[in-house]
């Protein structure tokens, strides 16, 4: 078998920040609602975050866990990684009702890195991304959906695979030399 | 003859020349010249013609209300017509060409409607192209247009880019002017985020030039330190050159920045659309100078008072060596001082009033300027350029009494508060009889989301003209927005302006009172639209007695300026003219745009590559490279078909159809929607979803499933997997997955939020991919990995393993009646495993078809596609479906609709084939005819087509469609409409299924 593949082959671009597309990464789609039992020790043994409170996103050791809406979580894992998560997750919730699905192959995930990144999501969501914080953010980019969060020196975006073309060109050219805020 | 002062200029730099052309001539300006002080200071006082009589025009103000100077601006790529001279930063090599001439501005044959006025009034239009009527189409308008109408659209695409960005504050200030930063200084000290807007690329507005003294600074000092507080506070965002263009509900705002308008070319974006929400809103936009209605007050040399002493201080341009201020109040005396300051002649102030004692006329009578009061401008004298000026009493009819010669006319007839952010959202005005201007009502205030006040006005904009008045009145309202903010005001106190003692104004609308037709007649009132006061007294004759009907019967106000010069004049002449007060006859409605916003602007980034998202499959890439025909499936992109060297789009069909129906054919199916439904009740909740009954369907199974929307008409259609015990993987069209995902979330989130299901789109997560024709099964046992036999995986079921090493669900579901299996692959191995199927395909004759291969392959079948044989009239009976219908479940979704009489009526259009007797392709959409006609006088119908296709496998033209009692009428010849009109084709209705009606080939 190939290796995976991300949408773009891994493109990148520099303007007055860099934006590269990384991956491919693991995702898993949870959907259950937070009182369920077992469930913060399930995502605690398959990715070892905590699970979040509303509208934030919790990492450790390079996985995280972000809330995506009152009753999903989306865990963020190494891309080879997802078998066993997955099978944690079923282990931890087996017979509590829940929905597990690997998504990886249906999202992209971009990368933008440099001082003024917050600039290039300035220009293409609605979010007021002086309060984003420690969120995972679920917006818009341009006329897409799209969700990202803070952390090391940039954001991280996560957009649907179909449209990664669309995105990376929003941002290379909301990144383009002369056009900071 | 206007031009360059030898000293002063508080915005130019004269050591940094600026070249730029007009009309193709060169000229020289400085760095901090606008295009309109440099052309003055090249002596250039005709600018343009104008609209409708192409009188010759000149620069009337300084600033973004200027009615005439428009330019085309650039050339080619960078061409930008009807472009203001006022607010048009010069840069070097800047071109500008005037507007509305021919053959040149100096000699303009329109100009022979100036003569013809008395034949082109208000309403001519409408009055004189009646008839004949098909003359206006084909002789009247197009003569108009040519003669009419303002610049010319751009020819090339527009070479910069543009581009949007959000921004987010508690207060937003419109306006940087003192009254601006007053409030800003007052909103930013409560640490709340503050953003400030300032159209120009100047702070401080009109205080610096008119003189005023504040906390016992110059104006330019004060500014220059409020900035600097300002600077320092890290919750205050400061940005020039941004017009705040329109305020709309809930305190979103968008605002307009130039940001490389006077650098062309250096690679920045050139305008940045902003798109606020604001907390609150301060609108301390000023308030702009209104001229007075004389005859000639068109001729170049005839200038607002405020724009002349702009072009004398700020950029030290004399508009003439020779002037008459005439004014209805103290303001325009500060004209007269300033070119007297600057060395100019003030040949005299007329003013309309008797008595005239105020501070300033009393400095300009001890600097020796004669003051004439009671008296008016009757005439102004001169055709392209002001020669005098003939004086009167104001309350006279018109007789002149002496002629002043002058080169140059200053006119004030008071300020109008620039109230439009206001009253973008329903603020309303008052009318204050005193200073004879309609000012913002703060009892009536433009309301946001919690029912409070959300634009506060402040200075100018508020009524407050004077500089002391401006600065408190801002740091109120400040204070009075951060108090709806929940905030106290901070202790921040407004500065102090020294206080100019300045007597009342005198209303005077029209210039003199008793003005007679042949003056009336040259009294402009909108200079863009060519309106005059015997315009708008005509109307009110003829019966207008509305504002709004008399605005759009003259076409006042309606020009690009949108009567920032013209409304309230026009309005006071319309008042007068009924016999009815100001107030009582009232505004028309002010809307955004403030000035207009370039087009680009709004488009934002959404241009080229990344006009619209284009969805691609993991596979995009080599149908690309294989020269594939895409077509747009809503926002999807997919192969239509993929034609080789020298083939038609037709032929390739046809040859894709012919080598899957005879060897193997390979189908990007990615695009079909994949919801996984999981829980206890999904069962349940799929039977209330589908049609049929989805609950029993046992696991490795597949199902096709029908679903509707409550009405009972079909809404979309797929292939249901049971994946396990309590998980269903639901297929959906490919239009379809986002909507029925949402339909899916919609009943389980409203209405059965107690049952126990969980749903996922897993759309994107999996390339798909059909393998199909009497090769297929071969091409998946070279790749090895499972069993793929009939026995291993029967028609209509599946199975999960490998596949040449890939991980996979193979499918046995046929939309093509061929042998054929669906596979399922991780999108990221996509490509990769589609491109192992045409490698180990090659000997077995893969090639790959399209979707017009894949409508073909379906309707020799009689498969029905949802959006061609539906349009959400359709339900599944309609379509011969009843056998997905379930007659045992209590309910799904439909079922009650399904049973209305017209629904369950035996007498419906309904689905059959269609043969045509000479085997052509019948028109898509062609009707059968019935006899007689409708109510309408059109033709009656008993059927349509639906889908018609040339079958490469019959080697005829095949149709299917809906006819009334169709599947009773086999057999019997129908007719068909044309496109013509004419006679159309004649076709046998035979059933749907023309291929195979037994199933046999799908099933080996």
């Amino acid at each position: 078998m190939s290796d995976p593949v991300a949408a773009l082959n891994g493109a990148q671009s520099e303007g007055f920040v860099r934006v590269r597309e990384i991956g491919p990464v693991g995702m898993i789609t949870l959907r259950a609602k937070p009182g369920t039992p077992g469930l913060a020790e399930a995502v605690k043994a398959a990715s070892g975050c905590d699970l979040p409170q509303p509208r934030r996103i919790t990492h450790q050791g390079g996985m995280s866990c972000g809330w995506m809406s009152p009753d999903e979580y989306l865990l963020i894992l190494p891309y080879h990684g997802v078998a066993a998560a997955m099978a944690a997750l079923e282990g931890g919730l087996a017979g509590t009702h829940h929905l597990a699905a690997d998504v990886s192959d249906a999202r992209a995930v971009f990368r933008i890195e440099g001082e003024k990144a917050d600039q290039v999501l300035r220009k293409l969501s609605p979010a007021d991304m002086d309060t984003v914080g420690e969120e995972l953010r679920r917006s818009r980019l341009g006329q897409v959906a799209a969700a990202f969060w803070a952390g090391e020196g940039g954001y991280t975006v996560v957009c649907f695979r179909s449209v990664a073309g669309y995105v990376m060109g929003l941002l290379t050219h909301s990144a383009l030399p002369g056009s900071e805020i | 003859m206007s031009a360059r002062l030898g000293t002063g200029g508080r915005l130019i730099d004269r050591a940094a020349g600026v070249e730029f052309t007009f009309n193709g001539k060169r000229m020289r300006g400085c760095r901090g010249d606008t295009l309109a002080s440099a052309l003055l200071a090249n002596g250039q006082t005709l600018v343009g013609r104008s609209f409708k009589y192409h009188r010759p025009r000149g620069i009337m103000a300084s600033g973004p209300e200027e009615p005439n100077a428009l330019v085309g601006l650039g050339e080619g790529a960078r061409f930008e017509p009807n472009q203001r001279v006022t607010t048009t930063e010069l840069f070097d090599g800047l071109t500008s060409t005037s507007q509305n001439h021919w053959p040149s501005l100096e000699f303009d044959i329109g100009a022979v409607n100036d003569k013809l006025y008395r034949f082109l009034p208000a309403g001519f239009y409408y009055k004189t192209f009646i008839h004949p009527r098909p003359a206006w189409k084909h002789l009247f308008e197009p003569i108009i247009r040519r003669s009419a109408g303002l610049g010319k659209a751009p020819t090339e695409p527009d070479a910069d880019r543009y581009e949007y960005t959000y921004g987010h504050c508690d207060v937003l200030i419109a306006g940087g002017g003192i009254a601006g930063l007053q409030a800003a200084l007052v909103a930013g000290a409560s640490g709340l985020r503050v953003l400030v807007l300032e159209q120009t690329p100047h702070w401080g507005g009109r205080a610096p030039v008119d003189g005023d003294v504040i906390d016992g600074k110059s104006a330019d000092d004060w500014v220059k330190s409020a900035l600097q507080a300002l600077d320092g506070m890290k919750n205050v965002t400061l940005r020039a050159r941004t017009m705040v263009s329109g305020v709309y509900d809930h305190g979103y705002v968008l605002a307009e920045e130039r940001i490389a308008d006077h650098t062309p070319g250096d690679g920045r974006p050139r305008k940045r659309l902003w798109r606020i929400r604001a907390g609150r809103i301060v609108s301390a936009t000023g308030a702009l100078e209104r001229p007075l209605s004389f005859a000639g007050n068109d001729i170049p040399g005839v200038m607002l008072a405020s724009a002349m002493r702009d072009y004398v201080v700020n950029f030290a341009v004399s508009p003439g060596d020779r002037t008459v201020v005439v004014t209805n109040n103290d303001d325009a005396y500060r004209t007269a001082i300033a070119l007297k300051e600057a060395g100019l002649v003030v040949a005299a102030v007329i003013d309309a009033r008797a008595q005239v004692t105020g501070e300033l006329p009393e400095r300009v009578r001890a600097m020796g300027i004669r003051v004439e009061t009671g008296r008016g401008v009757v005439k102004v004298k001169g055709k392209k350029f002001v020669t005098g000026v003939a004086i009167g009493l104001v309350t006279g009819e018109g007789a002149a009494l002496e002629e002043i010669a002058c080169d140059a006319v200053a006119m004030s007839g008071g300020w109008s508060p620039v109230v439009h952010l206001w009253s973008h959202c329903g603020g309303k005005l008052d009318w204050d009889r005193k200073a004879a201007m309609f000012r913002p009502d703060r009892n009536r205030p433009p309301l946001t989301l919690d029912g409070t006040a959300m634009v506060y006005p402040a200075g100018a904009a508020n009524g407050a003209l004077a500089a002391a008045d401006a600065l408190s009145d801002a740091a109120e309202a400040a204070g009075a927005a951060l108090a709806a903010l929940g905030r106290e005001a901070p202790s921040v106190a407004a500065a102090q302006a020294d206080s100019v003692a300045e007597g009342d104004l005198l209303p005077v609308w029209i210039m003199p009172e008793g003005a007679g037709p042949a003056l009336k007649s040259k009294m402009w009132l909108d200079w863009q639209n060519d309106v005059k006061v015997s315009d708008v007294q005509l109307a009110a004759r003829e019966g207008y007695v509305s504002v709004e009907h008399t605005k759009r019967y003259t076409t006042l106000g309606m020009a690009t300026d949108q009567g920032k010069l013209s409304n309230i004049n026009g309005l006071a002449v319309l008042s007068g003219a009924l016999g009815a007060d100001i107030p009582a006859v009232g505004t028309t409605t002010f809307r955004p745009p403030y000035t207009p916003v370039t087009i680009g602007a709004l488009a934002g980034e959404a241009r080229g590559d990344i006009f619209q998202p284009l969805r691609r499959t993991p596979m995009h890439d080599w149908h690309l490279s294989q020269g594939a025909y895409m077509e747009p499936v809503g926002l999807w992109q997919r192969p239509y078909c993929y034609p080789r060297a020298g083939e038609t789009h037709e032929q390739a069909v046809n040859r894709e159809v012919t080598n899957t129906r005879e060897r193997l054919g390979i189908l990007d199916a990615s695009t079909l929607g994949k919801i996984l439904v999981k829980g206890p009740d999904a069962g349940k909740f799929l039977d209330m979803l589908y049609t049929n009954v989805m609950s029993s369907l046992p696991i490795g199974k597949c199902r096709y499933g029908l679903m509707c929307n409550e009405q009972g008409f079909l809404s979309d259609d797929g292939v249901v997997v049971r994946l396990t015990e309590d998980s269903w993987l639901c297929h959906t069209t490919s239009g379809g997955a986002d909507r029925i995902h949402g339909w899916m979330e919609d009943w389980l989130q409203c209405e059965w939020w107690d049952w126990q299901v969980y749903t996922a789109n897993l759309t994107e997560q999996y390339a798909q991919v059909a393998v199909v024709g009497p090769n297929a099964r071969k091409l998946l046992e070279k790749m090895g990995g499972m069993d793929v036999s009939k026995e291993a995986i029967p028609f209509m079921t599946f199975a999960e393993g490998t596949l040449g090493g890939f991980p996979v669900r193979v499918h046995r579901i046929s939309f093509s009646g061929e042998l054929s299996y669906e596979i399922a692959v991780p999108a990221s191995h996509g490509a990769a495993f589609w491109e192992l199927c045409h490698r180990l395909g090659a000997d077995l004759g893969a090639m790959p078809y399209g979707t017009e291969g894949l409508h073909v392959l379906r309707a020799e079948k009689g498969f029905i596609m949802i959006g061609d044989e539906t349009d959400g009239t359709v339900i599944p009976q309609d379509l011969n479906l009843d056998w997905a219908v379930s007659k045992k479940k209590e309910d799904f979704l439909g079922k009650r609709g399904q049973q209305r009489s017209f629904l369950a009526s035996n007498d419906r259009w309904k689905l059959v084939g269609f043969e045509a007797l000479d085997g052509s392709v019948i028109p898509d959409g062609a009707y059968v005819t019935a006899p007689g006609s409708n109510e309408y006088g059109f033709r009656n119908a008993q059927g349509r087509i639906t889908s018609t296709y040339y079958s490469p496998t019959l080697k005829r033209g095949i149709a299917m469609g809906l006819l009334k009692n169709g599947p009773a009428r086999m057999g019997e010849v129908v007719e068909f409409t044309s496109a013509s009109g004419g006679a159309g084709v004649s076709a046998k209705v035979v059933s749907p299924v023309f291929y195979d009606p037994e199933g046999e080939k799908q099933n080996v």
